[in-house]
């Protein structure tokens, strides 16, 4: 029942760490805390390499234990004008070293960690990468090779990756999630989470409606006006199913709109007040709080999967929970286990805390069943050691968000070859279609001009080591019939290379190039945002590579506490049109 | 041009990568621009304040300098020590003006740039200092401070003057969720254009907390509004006093036990007094930059700039949303500005009537006329219309004084229109 202290509040304030970090433990508590203080993460930096420099900021800020820079670069004195991390006397030394003291400096709990080498030369340490909790690419990258290197072995070892642009105004990032990537604790907006099962009450709420509101007409003014509208509702619902001849509950929008008619008779208004403030609560609360149990997209999306209805021996720990709380949902006809937690409402303090403990007491022997399914499960799989309690708990009261994201494998742009964008051509041609038709300019352009601007960087590369190594033309490499057979023809520039050459899907199934410009429209925007990616000439804006940093820092946040939701998967952002977009690539 | 302190001209050697978008015109910019030393220059010779030093105001600053802005000034407004984000200060700085030591690290960091700290409230100054000022970038937590300097800036705008316009640019955020705005005074939607976007959470019932309580939060408040007064009278209550938070917590743990009620802690109660809004660096980072990206552009024109609005949003993957707010007619700030109106005191207020028919941007046919105080004319209802026809055959000068604004609206044309009649002599 009510669970009382013996014990005096502790009379000492909260400790130091608990002060610093105060404004953001009231997003992430201790636990997301404890997560972010336990990751390493590195940052492969190149280009002006302001970006990274910008999101590890945010990140040391809030505690992220332990960081590591890898930059090839020394300090110049164009540093200095877009980097905030280096001082004067850094002109020479390596960059790694310098942007690492001067990060280190914002919180002297975190640990940094830096290392003078190019990202193509770091990486070729054997699982080198392996000691990082979360990696962190800056793009472009000098070879294709390089970064196809650094996705499969992020992807083989389940090792969250973000690919990170940020020239002149426009920047991007693609996150690279393990294959599955679960959140139980996505903090969804209290005001939608309100699952207080009305429609299927238990024996413990209906003899407290009862006790409450069986003699209603003969209650005092007082008494009557401080029943909770919740056991009002319970009690007007039995007298509308008696007069009803299927005995239902009201099921679509004019049934309800007739029992809130019903309810509202109810009330007392021969009162100074002219109303009751809990019969208004009951009627607000009609519409959202009288419907069949459903379940969210992303937990039928769980339930469906092959994971939860087999689990092995080795499953995650997600997919044992979620298997047992697909059971109970068919068992007990589509009601997910009660979150237990109660809105505040108008109510005598006593009853609204029994109303408190009654739901807090449902919500517990929901859990205990749903522990015992996987009590059972993990001794028919001889699973050890068993799940713990408070993860049994916490996925329990957020069942109905909990989201699966599946971790797709970032695109990678040769000049080589062409991408194959069988399974996302239709629906990314969709975008630009949909954009259209809204009349808004959809910013999927900016993400291909960064595909164009990393296809650039590889074809360079491989006319680098032409010139230096072959003495043969290397025509036959890069298809599209582009003559580059002199080594004294000057390099292509970016717009020249953007336009040259468009890579082809699926010819059979699909005989459009691709990027397929469905629209005219975004058509013009590539066209621009090559121009202005032309002009910054490799240039990163300091505001916009904050703007990035900040925005690559709170996905980084989430995926390292695993709270909330991160993106899925690629996010643009325009500078000019101060405008971001999400697709998923 | 900034001369450095040994009269050396400081190279423009850093400003390599700025100079791509100051030297050349992107696919966007107005063709009517010019680059190279006219826009360096002005960008160099734009005077810009920054309110509030926190965590939005440390970004603002060192966003701004590397801009290419060099001649910056910061007002801090409120004092909230949270090292998690204010990223200016060290631990030996706790106590010193936080105004003066954000200033003083990014010039150190940012060599060329000058930041003059102002250390008091913005209330204090008047409108000749906030003229100096090309524009004013705001990151602030405090609703009232925001709406005091967009007030301000409105009520600053002189037609005739063009540099008495400053855009502001405001910036605010809450957990993983943020705003920019671009706000031009009087020519675009305002801050109290907009102040229903930031209703003010809905009060307790006192009578909830003296009698009923049901939550911790109940009790906490309880002990903040009711058990202060009754026991600590007359002394005035320091929500950054540890000893403070520690006795209300005392006061709203001992209530919640009386009542049974769970989940009071320090933390919480610190919380709801303070009324603390969560904030991390990574919002604090968006939010700053894409305000200075704005007055970086407008300060410049290498690029269009926002119109006018930008909401941002982490909780579940990325979500945001530019668009353009629009001005509000009633709004009180900058609905309408009353336009100056000269009359002759002796005109009767029938022939003022008939005169604003004329007027080109009034054209009214069956105006309804208030002034400050009292309902002049009014043309419906009838019972009303009746009561005032009396005052059609009066003077102006028995009906105003030399000066007063009055309200005419219209019903065919749902807008009012405020004038300050000046009587000529």
């Amino acid at each position: 029942m009510v669970e009382r202290t013996t014990t005096p509040p502790p009379l000492q304030g909260p400790t130091a760490k608990e002060k610093k970090y105060d404004r953001q433990l009231r997003l992430w508590a201790a636990s997301g805390q404890q997560a972010l203080e336990d990751s390493k993460v590195l940052l492969l930096n190149s280009g002006p390499g302001v970006v990274g420099v910008e999101a590890l900021k945010n990140l040391l800020l809030p505690g992220v234990g332990n960081f590591t820079i890898v930059d090839e670069a020394e300090v110049s004195e164009k540093d200095l004008g877009v980097n905030f991390f280096l001082e004067e006397e850094s002109l020479g030394n390596s960059r790694a070293e310098e942007t690492c003291k001067y990060l280190q400096e914002l919180n002297p709990e975190v640990t940094g960690n830096a290392i003078k080498k190019s990202t193509e030369a770091f990486v070729e340490i054997p699982s080198i990468l392996d000691h990082y909790t979360l990696i962190i690419l800056i793009g472009p990258t000098k070879d294709s090779n390089v970064l196809e290197k650094i996705s499969r072995y992020a992807q083989d070892h389940s090792i969250p990756l973000f690919y990170v642009h940020s020239v002149g105004f426009y920047s991007h990032f693609s996150v690279q999630l393990p294959d599955q990537f679960p959140v139980v604790d996505t903090h969804p907006d209290p005001a939608t989470t309100q699952d207080l099962r009305l429609l299927n009450p238990w024996p413990e709420l209906l003899i407290f409606m009862r006790e409450k509101v069986g003699n209603l007409i003969f209650q005092s003014d007082h008494e009557h006006g401080h029943v909770p509208w919740l056991l009002l509702l319970l009690h007007y619902l039995n007298v509308w199913k008696a007069t009803r001849r299927d005995g239902k509950p009201p099921k679509d929008y004019a049934e309800k709109k007739e029992f809130i008619a019903q309810v509202a008779e109810g009330a007392r208004t021969n009162n100074p007040e002219g109303g009751e403030e809990n019969f208004d609560e009951a009627k607000a609360n009609v519409l959202k709080s009288l419907n069949p149990p459903s379940i969210s997209n992303g937990l039928r999306e769980v339930f469906d999967s092959e994971d939860c209805q087999n689990p092995t021996k080795d499953s995650a720990n997600f997919w044992i929970i979620a298997n047992a709380i697909h059971k109970f949902h068919t068992k007990n006809k589509g009601l997910l286990p009660l979150p237990g937690t109660l809105p505040d409402m108008k109510a005598q303090s006593s009853d609204y805390i029994k109303l408190q403990n009654i739901y807090k007491a449902k919500a517990r022997s929901d859990i205990a069943e749903i522990t015992s399914t996987i009590r059972q499960t993990e001794e028919t799989l001889n699973r050890n050691p068993p799940i713990e309690e408070k993860e049994i708990e916490a996925f329990c009261k957020g069942a109905q968000y909990v989201k699966l994201i599946r971790g797709r494998p970032l695109r990678i742009a040769k000049s080589t070859e062409p991408i194959d964008w069988t399974d996302r051509a239709q629906a990314l041609s969709q975008e630009l279609e949909t954009s259209k038709m809204l009349g808004q300019e959809s910013l999927l352009p900016i993400y291909f001009a960064f595909l164009a601007l990393d296809r650039h960087h590889d074809e360079l590369s491989l006319l680098h080591q032409s010139r230096t190594n072959d003495p043969h033309p290397i025509k036959s490499l890069i298809p599209g019939a582009r003559d580059i057979s002199g080594a004294t023809l000057p390099l292509p520039n970016f717009v020249e290379s953007a336009h040259f050459y468009t890579p082809a899907v699926d010819v059979d199934k699909d005989p459009k190039p691709w990027p397929r410009f469905d629209t005219p429209e975004a058509q013009v925007t590539f066209e621009n945002v090559v121009k202005e990616i032309e002009r910054a000439d490799g240039a990163e804006l300091h505001n916009i590579s904050a703007l990035t940093g900040g925005m690559v820092a709170q996905e980084v946040i989430k995926v390292l506490t695993k709270q909330y939701v991160p993106v899925d998967n690629t996010c643009v952002f325009d500078g000019v049109a101060s405008r971001a977009g999400v697709f998923n690539i | 041009m900034v001369i450095m302190a040994n009269g050396v001209e400081p190279s423009r050697k850093r400003w390599t990568y700025l100079d791509n978008f100051l030297n050349k015109p992107g696919p966007t910019t107005d063709p009517n621009w010019v680059p190279g030393e006219v826009t360096i220059n002005g960008l160099e010779t734009s005077k810009v304040l920054v309110i509030g030093a926190g965590g939005l105001g440390c970004e603002i600053l060192k966003n701004l300098a590397l801009s290419g802005f060099k001649d910056i000034h910061e007002a801090d407004t409120i004092d909230v020590s949270n090292l998690n984000r204010q990223f200016l200060f060290r631990e030996a700085d706790v106590g010193k003006s936080k105004a003066e030591c954000a200033a003083a690290f990014v010039e150190k960091r940012v060599k060329g740039v000058k930041i003059t700290p102002y250390n008091g409230k913005i209330q204090d100054k008047d409108e000749d200092y906030y003229l100096q000022f090309q524009m004013i970038v705001c990151g602030l937590d405090s609703i009232e401070a925001r709406r005091w300097i967009n007030a301000t800036l409105v009520g600053m705008v002189d037609m005739e003057n063009p540099e008495s316009l400053k855009p502001l640019i405001d910036g605010g955020t809450e957990g993983f969720k943020g705003q920019a705005r671009v706000i031009l005074p009087s020519m675009s939607s305002c801050i109290e254009c907009q102040l229903d976007l930031h209703a003010p959470r809905a009060a307790v019932p006192l009578c909830t907390l003296a009698t009923i309580p049901r939550q911790p939060a109940h009790c906490i408040e309880w002990a903040h509004i009711i058990a202060w007064e009754e026991h600590r009278k007359g002394e005035v209550l320091d929500t950054d006093d540890p000893e403070h938070i520690t006795w209300l917590y005392q006061k709203a743990s001992a209530r919640a036990q009386e009542f049974n009620i769970p989940g009071v802690t320090y933390s919480m109660t610190q919380g709801v007094v303070k009324n603390i809004i969560p904030a991390i660096a990574s919002t604090n980072a968006i939010i700053a930059a894409s305000c200075c990206n704005e007055a970086f552009k407008i300060a410049t024109g290498c690029n269009p700039w926002l119109n006018n609005y930008i909401q941002y949003s982490g909780d579940e993957g990325i979500f945001t949303y530019t668009f353009e707010m629009e001005q509000k007619e009633d709004c009180p700030v900058c609905g309408n500005l009353a336009r100056n109106l000269t009359v002759d005191p002796n005109m009767t207020l029938q022939d003022f009537i008939d005169s604003l028919g004329d007027r080109a941007e009034a054209q009214l046919k069956k105006p309804t006329l208030r002034s400050e105080e009292k309902s002049l004319y009014s043309q419906f209802p009838a019972s009303l219309r009746e009561q005032t026809a009396p005052n059609l055959s009066k003077k102006l000068s028995e009906l105003v004084v030399n000066g007063e604004e009055i309200a005419v609206s219209d019903p065919a044309f749902a807008i009012s229109f405020k004038y300050k009649l000046i009587f000529s002599s």
